[in-house]
């Protein structure tokens, strides 16, 4: 018991649940955004690869990081251009399009990849973002190494959960994209476009969704493995769900589930002689799954979400 | 027939429709349709469903595309200016406004930002709400038409939406107001509110195109009179000069009289209800400790508001909803535990209110629609196969004797028109003589044809014998079908004796009964 509570008392639990949230409030922002226009973005686990093999290998290339982010962004917001071209124009199933685009881009990185360095055996390193080192601040005690050590990839997650909540609550361009989200055609009676709304916020959230797969790779580790992404994209579209839409509690949700991942380590090298790894391994999913069931029961989703849209139809 | 010279040009014209055409594959909407309105008028559009009067409309706000025709509008000085086709934004700079039947507003916004959505500039980010909020406040009380504006419209009443309506239009200074079906949804003291409102405005030089198929509201509230049908305009003439069978005749195309009710004659009881009580249902509110009994032989109508518990009632007794506590008997047989299969064996037969969704399997044929409560007959499978045969059999008889037109029996049941829909379910239901007949809404929707067509056929399962409910939210039909008179307001079921519009009106908005 005493060392499950000097874990909570430790900076370096807090300072890793903070660290393993953050590909997590990229994702989830980018599939708020997407949902809250009306659009189901599956391609997202796809879009984190491309977002983590073009953001390391811009750098590796000779970009500098932040060139590199731009980049991934960019590659991220082509993938969402192609999935809003399928679903918002053709108005084809979105589960389909997204799940298409997830293994179209994951297959396409991990190509762009092989083909570049094909006699590779261990993945080249790049110099990653490296912790801030704010004087005073980061000598604090206990905040210093958790909110003040962190990367600038980091602060830039935080600082674009205030972006996306400022612009939904408080602009007309996130009134507009929460009403195409619900009901399209008044968006339409209204003299706006729905199209250009709803393709905005797709390619826009996608650009955000790829900024999550950089951060593995630029920030977290310094080089592109195969499977890295390993399933974070799915885990924002259901914490997006846990979120009800809402940016502010879609930093809970992507922090309640970075404290899960954090304590699993930890208890493992605790307990890890009595149970089994692998039941650690499961704990953070497992409890994920539990909180989504609890919240998503109430889940007030976007009404027009999944729901293609044409001009004069009957 | 009226010629065009009976209607002179008095006012200066505001808005002048030309040639309006549109296509939907093979169909015509509206076959080169012209239509002008003169300033400070109001201008009914009549028409059975289906006869173009939303689509013109739809054209006019540039929702649709017309396929040939233009739109033109006229400033205070008479200067002409020809619309871009298919731009709302084009209607809503000419300063056209319009209140669709089904409203555009998103639920997860507050009324304000509805009304606000579009006139402010998406990528500014100062939004400057406090002026908004004066103006807003000026045109409510003007206009009379009031709305909470933090609420959430989700959180709103049907009339309070439609205020939100109206209000969108004129806080974007519309001088042409276009109103689709306005009352539809509205209790008569809402639809009396709104045209006292609307009728306040127009004095003040509004200008307004109301489309209806309730001919007392457009005889009483309208200048004018247009009317359409099968997309070609009919006939044209002013409200003054008008009366109800001159307007069907041009709705209709011949004459044609709503079927008179000649009292039922009630029988031995067939379903009691004592004391029952029901959960919530679909958003409604639940039974109130509801006592009713329906006989053989009479049609038992039940007027009131929606979500007043109706959804409760009527999946009470379709067998999807259970009483909490108290009794349901059909028959004199108390039934322990309801559920759809009980109720139908029990011999009820069910026309549902949401037609489209519950009352058909749209991707299965019509043929199949039609046996689909009944899979278990010997004429319709035998040891688990169906019998193809005698399945279109059945359902060419049943589309003849009940006039279901559509492109054929094997076509998909979607394919049909609402009306054609309901004539097929209600095929279905009194082709088993059921010994109930639960109506909810039998004829929402429905244009003055099929309306009749239905009104006929559940006079006579009346009079073959059968207990008859209707539900419904439209006051005239429950007057012009029920023998007895029920109001349901907050769960609980009250007689009436009257047949009085404005006291069962009150009644249904929860005031004392007189």
């Amino acid at each position: 018991m005493m060392d499950i509570l000097n874990i909570f008392l430790s900076d370096s639990f807090w300072a890793a649940s903070l660290r393993i949230a953050t590909p997590l409030i990229f994702g989830v922002l980018g599939a708020l955004l997407c949902e809250r226009a009306g659009v189901l973005n599956l391609g997202i686990e796809g879009i984190f690869v491309v977002g983590a093999m073009t953001g390391w290998m811009a750098v590796w290339l000779g970009a500098n990081l932040w060139g590199g982010i731009i980049i991934a962004a960019m590659a991220g917001g082509l993938f969402g251009l192609f999935h809003a071209i399928l679903t918002v124009i053709f108005g084809l199933s979105q589960h389909v399009s997204g799940l298409g685009i997830t293994l179209f881009a994951s297959s396409a990185a991990s190509f762009t990849y092989r083909t570049a360095l094909p006699q590779v055996s261990s993945p080249p390193r790049i110099e990653p973002f490296r912790a801030l080192d704010i004087p005073i601040l980061s000598d604090l005690p206990f905040i210093g190494p958790v909110l003040f050590q962190q990367t600038a990839m980091t602060w830039l997650a935080l600082f674009l959960v205030a972006v996306v909540w400022w612009v939904m609550e408080k602009t007309a361009l996130g009134v507009a994209i929460k009403a195409v989200g619900d009901n399209p055609e008044a968006v339409n009676a209204q003299g706006l476009s729905v199209v250009k709304l709803r393709m905005g916020s797709v390619i826009a959230g996608s650009a955000l969704m790829a900024l999550g797969g950089a951060f593995l790779t630029m920030s977290a580790f310094d080089a592109f493995f195969f499977g890295m992404v390993n399933g974070r994209g799915w885990i924002c579209i259901a914490l997006v769900i846990f979120a009800s839409w809402q940016p502010g509690k879609a930093l809970m949700g992507a922090l309640l589930f970075g404290m899960f991942d954090a304590l699993q380590v930890r208890l493992q090298t605790e307990a890890g002689a009595f149970i089994p790894g692998q039941v650690f391994l499961m704990a953070p999913y497992v409890l994920s799954i539990i909180a989504l069931v609890i919240v998503a029961r109430k889940a007030d989703y976007p009404r027009a979400l999944l729901t293609p849209w044409f001009k004069g139809q009957r | 027939m009226l010629s065009p010279s009976t209607t002179k040009v008095e006012k200066p014209l505001i808005l002048s429709l030309r040639g309006m055409t549109k296509h939907f594959g093979p169909v015509i909407a509206a076959d080169a349709i012209d239509l002008d309105l003169q300033r400070g008028e109001v201008l009914a559009l009549l028409g059975e469903n289906g006869a173009g009067k939303t689509t013109l409309m739809n054209m006019l706000f540039g929702q649709y595309t017309p396929d040939a025709g233009s739109v033109h509008v006229f400033n205070e000085d008479g200067q002409e200016t020809v619309l871009p086709s298919g731009q709302p934004q084009a209607a809503i700079d000419a300063r056209i406004g319009m209140v669709h039947q089904h409203f555009t507003l998103a639920e997860n916004l507050s009324v304000l930002d509805n009304i606000l959505l579009g006139t402010e500039a998406l990528l500014s980010a100062r939004r400057n709400r406090k002026s908004a909020r004066q103006k807003l406040s000026k045109l409510m009380h003007d206009s009379g038409l009031t709305a909470p504006l933090d609420t959430r419209v989700r959180d709103l009443t049907v009339g309070e939406r439609q205020r939100v309506e109206i209000l969108k239009a004129l806080y974007r200074d519309a001088r042409i107001l276009v109103l689709d079906e306005p009352t539809a949804v509205l209790t008569p003291q809402e639809a009396d509110m709104m045209f006292a409102s609307i009728r306040a405005m127009v004095d003040d030089g509004l200008s307004v195109i109301f489309i209806s198929h309730k001919l007392h509201e457009v005889l009483a509230f309208s200048d004018r009179i247009a009317v359409l049908r099968h997309g070609c305009k009919t006939g044209e003439m002013n409200t003054k000069d008008a009366d109800t069978s001159s307007i069907i005749r041009m709705m209709v195309g011949a004459d044609h009289e709503a079927p008179t009710r000649v009292h039922g004659i009630p029988k031995q009881p067939i379903l009691n209800l004592a004391n029952v009580n029901t959960k919530p249902s679909k958003g409604g509110q639940g039974l109130q400790d509801v006592n009713l009994t329906v006989h053989a032989g009479e049609i038992v109508g039940v007027a009131g508001v929606s979500g007043n518990g109706q959804s409760a009632f009527a999946g009470l007794i379709s067998g999807l909803v259970q009483p909490t506590t108290g009794h349901v008997s059909v028959n004199d047989q108390v039934i322990q535990k309801l559920t759809p299969k009980v109720m139908l064996n029990a011999g009820v037969g069910r026309i549902p209110e949401d037609r489209h969704h519950d009352g058909i399997v749209s991707n299965m044929s019509v043929a199949e629609n039609l046996v689909i409560e009944r899979l278990d007959k010997p004429d319709v499978q035998q040891n688990g196969f169906l019998r193809k045969a005698s399945i279109a059999d059945n359902a060419r008889n049943l589309t003849q004797n009940y006039d279901v037109r559509g492109p054929g029996i094997n076509a998909r049941s979607a394919l049909l028109s609402g009306g054609n829909i309901q004539k097929l379910i209600l095929a279905r239901v009194l082709e088993t003589n059921p010994d109930l007949i639960l109506a909810n809404q039998p004829t929402r929707g429905l244009d003055f044809k099929a309306a009749s067509d239905v009104s006929l056929r559940l006079f006579e399962a009346r009079d073959r014998g059968a207990g008859v409910i209707l539900i419904s939210e439209d006051l005239d039909e429950v007057l012009s079908l029920a023998d007895r008179i029920l109001v349901m307001h907050d769960g609980q079921l009250t007689e009436t004796d009257s047949r009085d519009r404005t006291v069962i009106g009150l009644a249904m908005a929860g005031g004392e009964q007189q």
